[in-house]
């Protein structure tokens, strides 16, 4: 699943690594791996995904093996191991969003965009993909967009429409 | 109207900010926890509140705290599970986005009395936005001195964290939780030793629900006695419910344990019905683990009597005709739902969320997925029926957490209770396509059961 080949040079913003720092803060002393998860939350808000290269840097201030950030990595559902369109539309796909409509409005946004589920749009501003529960199940269908996580309720067709639009002109 | 203990400042203005929070009486039960009780009293009224796990299991508050090794000289830790994945189940989110504060209060409350002086609240990743206003009530409640060094002049040091996840909702087991927090992928740890001997960094640790912890304000304000006299028998006090699906009005609701499964779905003071005028055909009571019952078996008992929104009264009956109070995610399937693209959608779920570490999880949940999608899409056989029967008795009890549990039971449910449903779709392949089954007779009153003594 990694994509070794890409290997472009990776660079840590100083603002960054001012916020990794007070993250391992949180920690006792020698327990700085638990800082991972969060870290690799922050590096790709600022990335848009892990590259290789991105996690080897993590490892590297961790100061642990490169292994345990990409085995931690892969096993989360929120870390993109390739690069992802500059919004990713993530629409929850489970049970109680199915029985108010999630199925058809994936239907929708297929078609919208034009693209595939994970695949990114030419012009290399959407991705979108069914996701499982994001517990908000009173209020579907749902879907989310990163790195913030801005959340968005009740969907029909013409609101995912109108959302698109907007991202579009931003 | 019904009692309200968490939810009952819901709707003022600004209550997410400490200070409207505290002109409401919160942060009370800090200042007499910490100032008026020792430790061990505020476990006893919790024990003497009767308060039960709200995440799920069940399994009573204070006796879980009681549990706890105190070793001299090593940290103890309490560590918040706010990862909230259960399908049908979105309180905890509801609570800290409209009342962080009083999560917070409870990890004080709750902190002192385990000794503990780091705490964590585990996140789901996907609530960034939560974690914003988690960590903004945090400072909040720094700055007015509730959290830090000495609190309140008491001596009391407690510093707390919030830790985001990855998105995997096996994080939600307690020990992959710990897991997770120690920076690594979520794999369940094989028990015992409990975390309540060796948890976070192999210290003694307790890791409860968001809901379980926000109940102990109202415990330690009122008294454990006092919170015990609402609700009925063993399940005491007021309980958080997600109602989704097809109701009129489908989000959150404190109710007291005992309201009857009828009135929580019909009645206008909550969920109002069901949407669009239709029937009620099934409902998950307590999140998508717990089995699925036919809407006769949802409102009344076998006996006939009614059902109650209670950890005894939905589990009444057994397997054979009750289900589980779970995490209190309740979902309702009008008439026209399927129960057989529903069941296969859980099952994707949970061959998804499975961390492969058994193999009768990792490779059950996703030859369930395989047989029930291929019923749904038309290629089934009536022999598939009693595989997946067969596939979900072999994961269940067969694995080191209770995620093969969660994946075997709403399979195992849904053949048990709407066998006839998976059979016409095996003999009506192309017509199950682009039409249901309906609601068949799964409405209809429940023959008596028959007394085996005579």
């Amino acid at each position: 699943m990694l994509k070794v080949e890409e290997q472009q040079p990776v660079q840590f913003s100083a603002a960054l690594i001012e916020k990794s720092e007070e993250i391992v803060k949180r920690y006792p002393e020698g327990k700085q791996k638990s800082a991972l998860l969060p870290i690799l939350h922050e590096v790709q808000a600022e990335l848009g995904w892990l590259s290789p290269n991105a996690m080897d840097k993590i490892a590297a201030f961790l100061s642990i093996e490169p292994i345990e950030v990409y085995e931690v990595a892969s096993f989360y559902s929120m870390y993109f191991l390739k690069p992802q369109g500059k919004y990713v539309l993530e629409v929850c796909r489970t049970g109680p969003c199915c029985l108010v409509g999630a199925e058809k409005l994936m239907d929708h946004l297929q078609k919208s965009l034009g693209v595939k589920e994970n695949e990114v749009t030419p012009d290399g501003l959407f991705s979108w993909r069914g996701v499982e529960c994001l517990a908000a199940c009173g209020y579907g269908p749902v879907l989310q967009i990163g790195p913030e996580y801005t959340f968005y309720e009740n969907l029909n067709e013409q609101k995912v429409d109108d959302l698109i639009q907007d991202l579009r002109k931003k | 109207m019904a009692r309200k203990l968490l939810l009952e400042h819901i709707n003022v203005p600004d209550i997410h900010t400490f200070d409207v929070y505290r002109q409401k009486g919160g942060y009370r039960a800090v200042e007499k926890a910490l100032k008026t009780l020792t430790p061990d009293e505020v476990v006893e009224e919790v024990k003497k509140s009767g308060l039960r796990g709200r995440g799920g299991a069940g399994f009573p508050t204070g006796m879980k705290w009681s549990f706890l090794a105190k070793p001299e000289g090593v940290a103890r830790y309490l560590v918040c599970n706010a990862d909230e994945s259960e399908p049908g189940t979105f309180k905890d989110r509801y609570l800290m986005t409209h009342i962080p504060h009083a999560l917070i209060e409870g990890m004080i409350v709750s902190s002192f009395a385990l000794g503990a002086h780091t705490s964590y609240i585990y996140v789901r990743g996907e609530m960034m936005p939560q974690i914003r206003i988690l960590e903004r009530a945090i400072a909040e409640a720094k700055n007015a001195g509730f959290l830090g060094k000495n609190i309140l002049g008491t001596g009391y040091d407690l510093e707390l964290y919030v830790q985001p996840g990855g998105g995997a909702y096996i994080c939600g087991e307690e020990t992959a939780l710990l897991e997770s927090l120690e920076g690594k992928r979520g794999n369940p740890r094989i028990k015992p030793p409990f975390p309540a001997i060796a948890g976070l960094y192999g210290c003694p640790t307790v890791v409860n629900n968001v809901e379980s912890i926000a109940a102990t304000v109202p415990i330690i304000n009122d008294g454990g006695d006092e919170y015990a006299k609402i609700g009925i028998g063993r399940s005491t006090g007021t309980k958080l419910i997600s109602a989704s699906g097809n109701l009129v009005r489908p989000g959150v609701y404190e109710i007291e344990l005992g309201l009857p499964v009828e009135e929580f779905i019909y009645s206008d003071e909550w969920c109002g019905g069901i949407a669009n005028g239709k029937r009620l055909k099934a409902t998950v009571a307590g999140g998508s683990s717990v089995p699925v019952l036919p809407a006769n078996l949802s409102l009344k008992l076998a006996n006939g009597d009614p059902r109650l929104m209670s950890y005894e009264s939905l589990s009444e009956g057994g397997f054979a005709t009750g289900t589980m109070m779970g995490s209190g995610g309740f979902i309702a399937f009008d008439e026209d739902q399927c129960i057989v693209r529903n069941t296969w959608n859980f099952s994707r779920f949970y061959h998804h969320e499975s961390c492969g570490q058994c193999s009768p999880c990792r490779e059950g949940t996703g030859w369930m997925e395989k047989v029930l999608h291929r019923l749904e899409f038309g290629h089934g056989k009536m022999s598939d029926i009693d595989l997946l029967v067969d596939v979900s008795k072999k994961i269940e009890g067969n694995t080191i957490c209770p995620l093969g549990d969660a994946a075997a039971w709403p399979v195992a449910s849904a053949i048990r209770h709407f066998r006839d449903e998976f059979e016409w779709h095996v003999n009506e392949p192309v017509k199950s396509l682009d039409t249901n089954y309906g609601l068949a007779n799964y409405a209809e009153p429940i023959a008596k059961a028959v007394s085996t003594e005579n």
